[in-house]
């Protein structure tokens, strides 16, 4: 019957355009990762052959330390800027410390300003791979180890690498009342 | 057509007795009435809460409600406007003229279209409830941005998700009815371009509602699960993004936009051209401008969000193509005026409403096209110039095709006439309100009054009180509407067949009694 076809292709619009909803989600990441929007340090921990060739300069590297809302952690970085030579392993110590009388856990989220310069931002390690808990009144010194790229374009003289620190304890023992029902 | 023989088995009796009739009711009539009640009782809750915030703002400082309270109500009244006035109205509309506009003698699948209306007062019962909650109803603006709507968001946020999804269901059930009736239950010889043009708008608006709807559903189930399962779509301190949300947001609320108007480009064409006794200038130019711009609504949505920080090339591509819609919109514009043009023009109600419908809309669309001037942008972002652009595209848009369309088939639907000089004075009170009420919002606007909040800056004191007396003009005037409705149902000078002068050539409505009979076309007409 001819509604019946109809109506099969329309549901068939419904389901593929719900399924494209959610298909938006890693479309924008991707979109993201290639274009360096939102500052997203994506490139790999090291450099490539091409690049190590280049001729080495100065830049000027400017480190951000933001809490967000309610985070009562203490977080700063020890240098405010610092001027490097790219194609060399450089290391910057950041210090936490939580300034509350109980165990919480917290994640650094980073971001590169201006994003253009983000893939050429290499980062060897970095705390803000993995969430941090800290016991009551705990206090460490964590690192960031780069490498800024060569061939990092003339007119960026300088890059910001912004951190901002999220308290999510909550979350956790939200997701873990969740896996324990 | 042989689906309509077996879904029609209530026979050839007239309607049910009692409660039970509006309840089981699979009659295409039955629902339209039912949709567009319900969509006139939304009228007066939202713009109750339309009130609420007109008085709060109709001196500087805090004087009637809180400003917690306030947020609910700017946002409530957002969500119960698009969502219960102008999408249920439209469907209504649709529901009662479709069938009779192409011949057909009910819609294609009617028990569905019961399920549809049904879903609609609970969907909204739902989300009103959550207003006697003790944290409240939601109160993160009707565009319910990330993280508002789910780090921060009272719990009665899980209703308003609940209620959305009802919504949804309720908007892509109706969808693929019309879809279904449109293509398999036209009279025989209405091909495609032979369709009346509201036909058409709701042909392309169906279309658009099954294609973002279920966008829609998709991203209040990604908050739903950042609220309550720990996810973290739109969370940054879980690797999520909450311009992600706005991205997904806007990809389903600009085509939500056109759907919103495009019934009412249908609508008013019909009008225009019944009272201007000429038939439409450029009939297959206004459905392809109404083609162009579905398509087009798919590719501008990031122009809502040109203040998140944007790379340059993509609010230029942005910028651009929302300028390209002016395009087929202008066509739209041009057609209706031609089709005035040297017209014998009688200036009854329903014109009236029209005409000030494609003045006022084109008013609409120039201070969208000053929107979407990036550099301007950043100026106008989130100020009332944003609030005066779009209520004038929606209220003297959107709700006055809407009343147009009700006094143009009042008459078909009750029998009766309304009342002429009733309906005049609703329209030039109406007129002269909306104006008084929307016009000012840009001037405050330009000059920096931000949107949604409680209180604002002493200098826009005497504007905002004219705002809120408009405001409040318009809002009695409805109540004037209400009347006359009510009134044409219960008897008036008796209509013709057609109603109007010379309509019996525009379309199958009008070759039916008035009132039209409880089953119309059991016997399919022939379209020459």
């Amino acid at each position: 019957m001819e509604s019946k076809k109809t109506i099969r292709n329309l549901l068939g619009i419904v389901v593929g355009m719900f399924a494209f909803g959610w298909l938006l989600v890693p479309i924008y990441d991707v979109f993201c990762e290639i274009t360096g929007l939102n500052g997203k340090v994506t490139g790999p921990s090291f450099l490539s052959e091409s690049s190590k060739a280049m001729e080495q300069r100065e830049v000027l590297i400017q480190f951000m330390t933001h809490n967000n809302e309610s985070m009562p952690w203490t977080f700063e970085s020890e240098e405010v800027q610092m001027r490097i030579m790219t194609g060399s392993q450089q290391e910057a110590i950041f210090v936490f410390k939580n300034t509350t009388d109980r165990e919480m856990i917290g994640q650094v989220i980073p971001s590169v300003s201006p994003g253009r310069g983000a893939e050429y931002f290499h980062k060897t390690e970095c705390f803000c791979f993995e969430r941090q808990t800290l016991a009551a009144g705990e206090r460490i010194e964590l690192p960031v180890r780069f490498i800024v790229d060569p061939a990092l374009p003339k007119e960026i003289g300088s890059l910001s690498l912004g951190y901002t620190l999220f308290d999510i304890t909550d979350q956790f023992t939200k997701k873990d009342k969740i896996a324990n029902l | 057509m042989s689906t309509v023989v077996e879904t029609h088995d209530h026979g050839h009796h007239g309607p049910a007795k009692g409660l039970t009739r509006w309840l089981f009711t699979t009659n295409h009539k039955d629902i339209g009435t039912l949709y567009l009640w319900f969509s006139f009782l939304m009228l007066f809750i939202g713009g109750s809460m339309a009130m609420v915030i007109r008085a709060e703002l109709f001196q500087p400082g805090l004087q009637i409600v809180q400003p917690e309270f306030f947020n609910q109500m700017t946002t409530n009244h957002g969500l119960i406007m698009v969502f219960g006035v102008i999408m249920p109205a439209f469907v209504g509309l649709a529901n009662w003229m479709l069938p009779m506009q192409i011949g057909a003698p009910d819609m294609a699948l009617p028990r569905l279209n019961n399920l549809s209306f049904w879903l609609l007062p609970m969907a909204f019962g739902i989300l009103i409830s959550t207003l006697f909650m003790p944290e409240g109803g939601p109160n993160f603006g009707w565009t319910f941005y990330a993280p508002l709507s789910t780090t921060y968001a009272p719990d009665t946020v899980n209703f308003f998700i609940f209620s959305v999804h009802i919504m949804g269901i309720s908007s892509i059930l109706g969808s693929i009815n019309i879809i279904t009736t449109i293509f398999n239950m036209r009279a025989p010889g209405m091909t495609l371009m032979k369709m009346p043009l509201f036909v058409w708008s709701w042909l392309i608006t169906a279309y658009l509602l099954i294609a973002v709807m279920p966008v829609l559903a998709g991203v209040v189930t990604m908050m739903l699960m950042d609220i309550n399962f720990g996810t973290s779509f739109f969370n940054a301190a879980g690797g999520g993004d909450p311009v992600l949300f706005q991205h997904v947001f806007w990809f389903f609320g600009h085509p939500e936009v056109y759907i919103m108007i495009l019934p009412a480009f249908g609508i008013v064409s019909h009008i225009i051209e019944t009272f201007s006794r000429k038939p439409i200038f450029g009939y297959s130019s206004m459905v392809y401008a109404m083609a162009s711009i579905a398509v087009l609504s798919f590719v501008v949505w990031a122009h809502h969000m040109f203040t998140v920080g944007m790379p340059l090339a993509g609010e230029l591509f942005f910028m651009y193509s929302t300028m390209l819609i002016a395009i087929p919109t202008g066509v739209k514009v041009f057609n209706w005026i031609a089709t005035m043009f040297r017209g014998s023009i009688t200036f009854e109600t329903p014109m009236l409403f029209a005409i000030a419908f494609v003045a006022l809309f084109t008013i609409g669309g120039f201070s969208g096209l000053m929107l979407a001037i990036v550099p301007a942008d950043f100026q106008y972002h989130d100020t009332y110039f944003v609030v005066a652009h779009f209520h004038y595209v929606l209220v003297p848009g959107a709700l006055f095709g809407i009343i147009s369309g009700v006094y143009y088939w009042l008459p078909k639907w009750t029998g009766n006439m309304y009342d002429e000089i009733l309906g005049k004075t609703h329209f030039w009170l109406t007129f002269f309100s909306v104006n008084l009420t929307f016009f000012p919002m840009h001037f405050v606007g330009l000059a920096g009054m931000p949107r949604r909040y409680p209180d604002y800056a002493l200098q826009f004191a005497d504007f905002n009180m004219l705002i809120s007396v408009g405001a409040f003009i318009f809002g009695l005037t409805q109540l004037l509407f209400l009347f006359i409705v009510i009134k044409s149902i219960r008897g008036g000078k008796k209509a013709r067949a057609e109603v109007w002068e010379g309509a019996e050539n525009l379309g199958l409505e009008w070759t039916i009694d008035s009132p039209a009979p409880y089953h119309t076309f059991t016997v399919q007409p022939q379209v020459k």
